[in-house]
């Protein structure tokens, strides 16, 4: 069953207005923190590399935004405004990409390389599509356990729809019958490397139906839409129809990182209709709408930045961690750590 | 009643799918009247229904669906066919399951038994022995029994550590090596085990090739030579104490192992103990490993590739002339 909703389709005018603004709300913060951390990291402040979700807002907020307590929720690179809309406190962003060791990486590892497991959102590792059969995992183990109405929700990129661990991971997920939604967005370059040197497939939705999933596609620069459609999915998830793949279509609007200037991006393909804001047409819609005036908005702004100057102004407080007291043992079972590793 | 080694895994998981409601079982062609590869499940789907799960051929996939179902608190076995298969697994097992715990402080205690080791006739790809692989990367525990005994408890302890454990079973091993009866002591999981005291020389080995170099003390004893052999059990950790220990004794190491040549267990334990007991010595330290080659296929040239009681006692010579 395939269910696609129209390309390009103008913003829906019934959207429930007090999850469309909330959501913009999450997708507005996103923004600001992302530029603050763009330019922290100009000035040296943050070791290693920064990942933005510019252009990706409206599709990752969508993706944590329906989530619930007791769901699993692997974000990946792009994904702060699903991240802070599944509840993930901004302090503990600013902690990882600061190195603070009171955040839950406590500088072991960093940036988005960031999770919860205890509270279902999983850290994400470098290699592409790994976390697709972990979620598939934890779901499968729920359901041993007797729990009910979960789903499971991950995230990929058109570039990370092309490893093998995606692949083997997508199907397991369907064999196992588990009520997954893997979100796939076509942001149009994986780093460097446009479409056509990824995959030869008309469109990755089509995909859906070799792996018994049902299949939808979503404009990622439209709000609306995808609040609709990623939400349906969830829902469908949830009343046990088989695992859901929605493929959204965005222009990445930065860089792979922040190191990355992005100069082989063509001046054609940021005329495409995928390549529009999602936050600008968020903000275009709220305002010719009426939902929150201009200075509504002003004061917004204000209170988002002044929330995310005391996550990163926390941050910077706390201690970095120290090598001379760090804990080196990998293992969890003490006394079967390998000698060498502790005496060292 | 005797038990093979066999048999001896598999009762162990019949007793872990009895006793803990947390433990599944997760592999190929395991489930149903077939029972696995090797029929190390046999009769244990029927007898545990819907926890004895067969997978697609997605190896990746398998670990990562232990990895997550670890995580929320189940105990999985994953059954990989053959170790070598594992490679494809490599991913999740060493930058999943390995990291998981440093990184988020959250345990990840899967179990991924690998059939592993020569046997005639199997080839490149149905005879690796992974477990230098795997004790290179942090975060995991890596097992290699070689006796009914330790198979059986040593998968015991296995699933109850909070760590991944890579639990190495050797396959030559399955059908030869047979016990009175499962044991009821066991010896905790990163202890050596001298199998045989001797006096002259140490060779310290792991799984199959423990047998191996028992036979060939046996042989030595005609003239009054005394080998002893110590079977690590367990690669990582590795038991640097008992080995050391057993050098004091003796004054001369060689270290067996059916792995690949570079680097791997005999390398590390030959290097500990030129680190930490180079004044036990009184020869040279050696080693002796299969040959840096793929497996080969056919049996002639497969018991050349491995070390075997004619290669080991050679070598035994050698290190005893210095």
């Amino acid at each position: 069953m395939l269910q696609t909703a129209e390309r390009g389709a103008s913003t829906s005018k019934n959207a429930p207005h007090e999850k469309y603004l909330k959501a913009f709300r999450i997708m507005f913060q996103t923004r600001i923190f992302e530029e603050k951390l763009a330019s922290l990291y100009r000035g040296g402040l943050i070791t290693g590399g920064v990942y933005l979700g510019k252009g990706q807002e409206a599709v990752s907020v969508a993706c944590g935004l329906f989530l619930q307590k007791g769901d699993v929720f692997a974000p990946l690179i792009r994904d702060q405004a699903g991240r802070s809309a599944f509840g993930e406190p901004l302090v503990d962003v600013a902690r990882t990409y600061l190195g603070s060791r009171s955040g839950p990486m406590r500088g072991r590892d960093g940036n988005i390389h960031r999770g919860c497991p205890k509270a279902g959102q999983l850290a994400m590792i470098s290699h592409l599509g790994a976390m697709v059969s972990v979620v598939v995992g934890k779901l499968l183990a729920k359901r041993m356990k007797g729990e009910k109405g979960f789903i499971g929700l991950t995230t990929i990129g058109e570039g990370g729809m092309q490893t093998g661990a995606t692949h083997e991971g997508m199907n397991i997920a369907a064999v196992e019958r588990v009520p997954l939604v893997i979100v796939a967005t076509n942001n149009h370059y994986a780093y460097s490397t446009p479409n056509d040197r990824q995959f030869a497939c008309a469109d990755l939705v089509d995909r859906a139906k070799g792996y018994g999933y049902e299949g939808s596609s979503v404009d990622g620069t439209d709000l609306a839409q995808c609040l609709e459609v990623i939400s349906a999915a969830v829902k469908h998830a949830r009343a046990g129809r088989p695992p859901q793949l929605v493929v959204a279509s965005t222009l990445r609007l930065a860089g792979h990182g922040e190191h990355d200037d992005a100069s082989y991006v063509t001046e054609d393909i940021k005329r495409e209709s995928f390549a529009q804001d999602a936050l600008q047409r968020t903000e275009q819609f709220i305002l010719e709408h009426e939902l929150v005036d201009r200075e509504g908005l002003q004061q917004m702004r204000a209170e988002l930045a002044a929330e995310v100057d005391e996550a990163v102004a926390t941050a910077q407080q706390e201690e970095a961690p120290v090598g001379s007291e760090e804990d080196w043992c990998a293992v969890s079972t003490r006394e079967l750590a390998d000698e060498p590793t502790l005496a060292e | 009643m005797s038990v093979t080694y066999l048999e001896a895994i598999r009762e162990a998981q019949a007793k872990l799918l009895r006793d803990d409601d947390r433990v599944f079982i997760y592999g190929q062609d395991i489930a149903g009247k077939f029972g696995g590869a090797f029929k190390a499940t046999k009769g244990l789907a029927e007898q545990f229904p819907g926890r004895v799960l067969n997978t697609p051929i997605s190896e990746d996939a398998m670990v990562g669906t232990a990895i997550g179902a670890a995580m929320e608190g189940m105990r999985p076995i994953v059954e990989m066919q053959f170790a070598d298969f594992s490679s494809v697994a490599l991913n999740q097992i060493l930058n999943n399951a390995g990291t998981q715990y440093w990184r988020t402080q959250t345990p990840c205690p899967i179990t991924v038994r690998l059939p592993s080791g020569g046997t005639k006739g199997s080839g490149p790809f149905h005879s690796q022995s992974m477990e230098g692989i795997y004790s290179h990367y942090p975060g995991l525990v890596v097992l290699t029994p070689a006796t009914v005994e330790d198979a059986y408890t040593m998968l015991i302890d296995a699933v109850a550590i909070d760590d991944p454990v890579i639990y190495c079973e050797h396959k030559y091993l399955y059908y030869h090596l047979k016990a009175d009866a499962l044991p009821t002591e066991k010896l905790p999981i990163g202890k050596a085990r001298v199998v045989r005291p001797g006096r002259d020389l140490s060779i310290v080995t792991n799984s199959a090739m423990v047998h191996e170099a028992l036979a060939v003390a046996q042989q030595f004893r005609a003239e009054g030579i005394e080998l002893e052999v110590v079977d690590l059990r367990s690669v990582k950790p590795l038991d640097t104490a008992t080995v050391l220990a057993s050098v004091a004794r003796t004054g001369r190491l060689l270290c067996v192992g059916e792995a690949f040549p570079w680097g791997g267990v005999t390398a590390e334990v030959i290097a500990r103990v030129a680190t930490e007991g180079f004044h036990l010595l009184d020869a040279a330290p050696a080693r002796i490993n299969a040959k840096d080659t793929p497996i080969p296929y056919h049996p002639n040239l497969w018991s050349e590739h491995r070390p075997n009681a004619k290669t080991i006692a050679a070598k035994v010579r050698q290190v005893l002339a210095e």
